[in-house]
């Protein structure tokens, strides 16, 4: 039947298929469902089940049934001051990485735009990264860090710098070398947009100015920027999030450890309900993420689109 | 262009910086995994083994069920792959053909789904498998994984459904051919390389996968590669190098060769993506 319907509908060739607000007929629901059951089913409801959960007291492998219990998993999580402190890291995790990925990054992908010999092995080997999985990305840079047998204390050590130390376990290098790594597993993504974004600025824009004796720096700042700079924000805005929701690379490297010190919020809420089963409080740990986030977020691009017609 | 000799010199010094940051981690682990254990505990380690050999590969297959492990994430991320392939494309199809509400509240969820930190999702997906039996079950984890592969899956399939001129499939409209005769006979051969590429960007996805494996999987002969990798990390961080090493370069090697294949697809998928933008 729906296929009847909708050969008669699409038998007219005048209105452009593809049209403006033209309605969805029947075929189309039946393209679209086998998507939008799975969706529906596995996104859209557990997100909306977690948030639900968040103002119960559901706990894993209980007997008796959850109950509401209002605001109190919230109110409890304000005085969570472990909470706080690993929502603190996390931010300094999110910026630290994305701040200097997205300028590393951009420093590859002009390099890369340009007309040099051995581009082709720097754009197979920027890939790496990003092909690779987490867990061994966490496990290569174990190995790098190793205080006896990593090749990073092993060149301080040839280097006579001392005698290096063990950055993952040291309280005071534990979050900066793990920052370093979650820049390093970031670099092919933001690499490849920009240079998606590059290859995207005018060049005559770009050649003309260079006549008319703009150094590299004003052509970059004039032509370059302002073209890429959708793109930028794009990168940056999802770097943010991934990086704030990440999770395997720190679980692998450090579990959070030593004492905490790199204990990003993803882990923290993935003890709290899957080591100790709090269900209900790990959801609302969720929820104040996304909400924070959602905030960050908004007062970033609105900033930074206000700032563009300035400059 | 004109770039005068100290600017050239000047970024060549840098691409080589870059080069050495991005490699030199991977040529580590690949250098460690062929160690032997007496070069792994001394204190001066050098960039290439002395006395190159396996055993930490024989080592690493006799500590962990890695074979097994391997077939699980094998058959994870290719039902993974195959089924979020075949539910996508009739999708993006739809969101890139008609402008309509509905196309727009899934590319509202493609962007919004990104945000959501994992945690929100997992435990209600917990609690909804666990009552489904699909608790420790490679197969709740394809499910799993083929809700999280849609939103890169629909946003690149639509590009290149959307570089499909639409006039071939009005002709066939006018021939009288229905929707999914159109979508089938015109309109999935000429998207056939976008939807490998698709397919195989689920594959490295789910492959790579480690959160949602670490709390659905329960036991060990059940649990994915990366999950088992983890194993290979003692409780308190002291590691048996070697294998460790053996067996990270082993679990990398499928998704490097499938992410040669398709890398110009990648990358050029997020162009129109960008270009659109």
């Amino acid at each position: 039947m729906t296929l009847v319907t909708a050969r008669k509908r699409s038998a007219k060739p005048s209105p452009r298929a593809g049209g403006p607000g033209r309605p969805v007929d029947h075929g189309a629901w039946f393209l679209v469902l086998p998507a939008l059951i799975p969706i529906l089913v596995l996104s859209v409801g557990p997100l909306l089940y977690g948030i639900v959960l968040a103002f119960t007291d559901a706990q894993s492998g209980r007997t008796e049934p959850t109950q509401w219990i209002g605001t109190l998993n919230f109110q409890d999580l304000l005085h969570d001051t472990l909470f706080w402190e690993s929502f603190r890291i996390g931010l300094v995790w999110a910026v630290g990485v994305t701040v200097p990925q997205f300028v590393l990054a951009l420093g590859l992908a002009l390099l890369l735009n340009e007309e040099l010999r051995l581009r082709w092995l720097a754009r197979a080997l920027a890939i790496i990264p990003w092909a690779m999985p987490e867990v061994v990305v966490g496990i290569m840079w174990r190995l790098v860090y190793n205080p006896d047998a990593g090749i990073l204390n092993e060149t301080i050590r040839d280097l006579g710098l001392g005698d290096g130390r063990d950055w993952l376990s040291n309280l005071a290098t534990a979050l900066p070398a793990v920052i370093v790594v979650g820049i390093w597993a970031g670099m092919p993504q933001t690499t490849v947009a920009l240079l998606a974004g590059l290859q995207n600025t005018p060049r005559e824009l770009h050649e003309a100015a260079a006549m008319d004796g703009a150094g590299a720096w004003r052509r970059f700042r004039t032509v370059t920027w302002p073209a890429l700079k959708p793109v930028a924000l794009a990168i940056t805005a999802l770097n943010f999030i991934w990086n704030f929701n990440s999770f395997a690379l720190v679980y692998v490297l450090t579990q959070g450890g030593p004492g905490g010190r790199t204990r990003l919020p993803m882990l923290f809420a993935y003890e709290e309900a899957f080591r100790y089963g709090q269900f209900g409080y790990a959801a609302a740990m969720g929820c104040v993420m996304v909400a924070v986030i959602s905030v960050i977020l908004a007062v970033h691009l609105v900033g930074r689109l206000r700032g563009g017609e300035d400059a | 262009m004109r770039t005068s000799r100290r600017a050239r010199a000047g970024q060549y010094a840098a691409l080589l910086a870059y080069l050495v940051f991005l490699a030199f981690p991977f040529l580590w682990l690949v250098s460690t995994a062929f160690k032997p254990a007496r070069e792994l505990a001394t204190l001066h380690p050098t960039w290439l083994p002395r006395d190159p050999t396996l055993d930490n590969f024989r080592q690493a297959f006799d500590e962990q069920p890695l074979l097994r492990a391997a077939s699980n994430s094998l058959v994870a991320a290719l039902g993974a792959a195959v089924i979020a392939v075949l539910i996508a494309t009739p999708m993006a199809y739809v969101m890139a053909r008609h402008r309509t509400r509905l196309a727009k509240a899934a590319t509202g969820w493609v962007v919004v789904s990104q945000a959501f930190p994992f945690v929100l999702v997992i435990i209600p997906l917990f609690l909804v498998l666990k009552n489904l039996h699909l608790i420790n079950s490679v197969a709740g984890l394809v499910m799993v994984y083929v809700v999280w592969a849609l939103p890169f899956a629909l946003w690149m399939l639509v590009g290149y459904v959307r570089a499909v001129p639409a006039e071939m499939e009005e002709a066939a409209a006018v021939d009288g051919a229905g929707k999914l005769r159109t979508l089938v006979s015109i309109t999935a051969p000429l998207l056939a390389p976008g939807i490998v590429a698709t397919a195989l960007f689920a594959f490295i996805t789910a492959w790579n996968e480690f959160f949602f494996a670490l709390v659905l999987l329960k036991t060990p002969e059940k649990q994915t590669l990366p999950v088992v990798l983890t194993h290979f990390l003692g409780a308190e961080g002291v590691a048996d190098l070697g294998p460790l090493a053996a067996a990270a370069f082993l679990a990398t090697i499928p998704s490097l060769v499938v992410f040669a294949l398709i890398q110009k697809r990648i990358t050029g998928g997020m162009l129109a993506g960008a270009v659109k933008s």
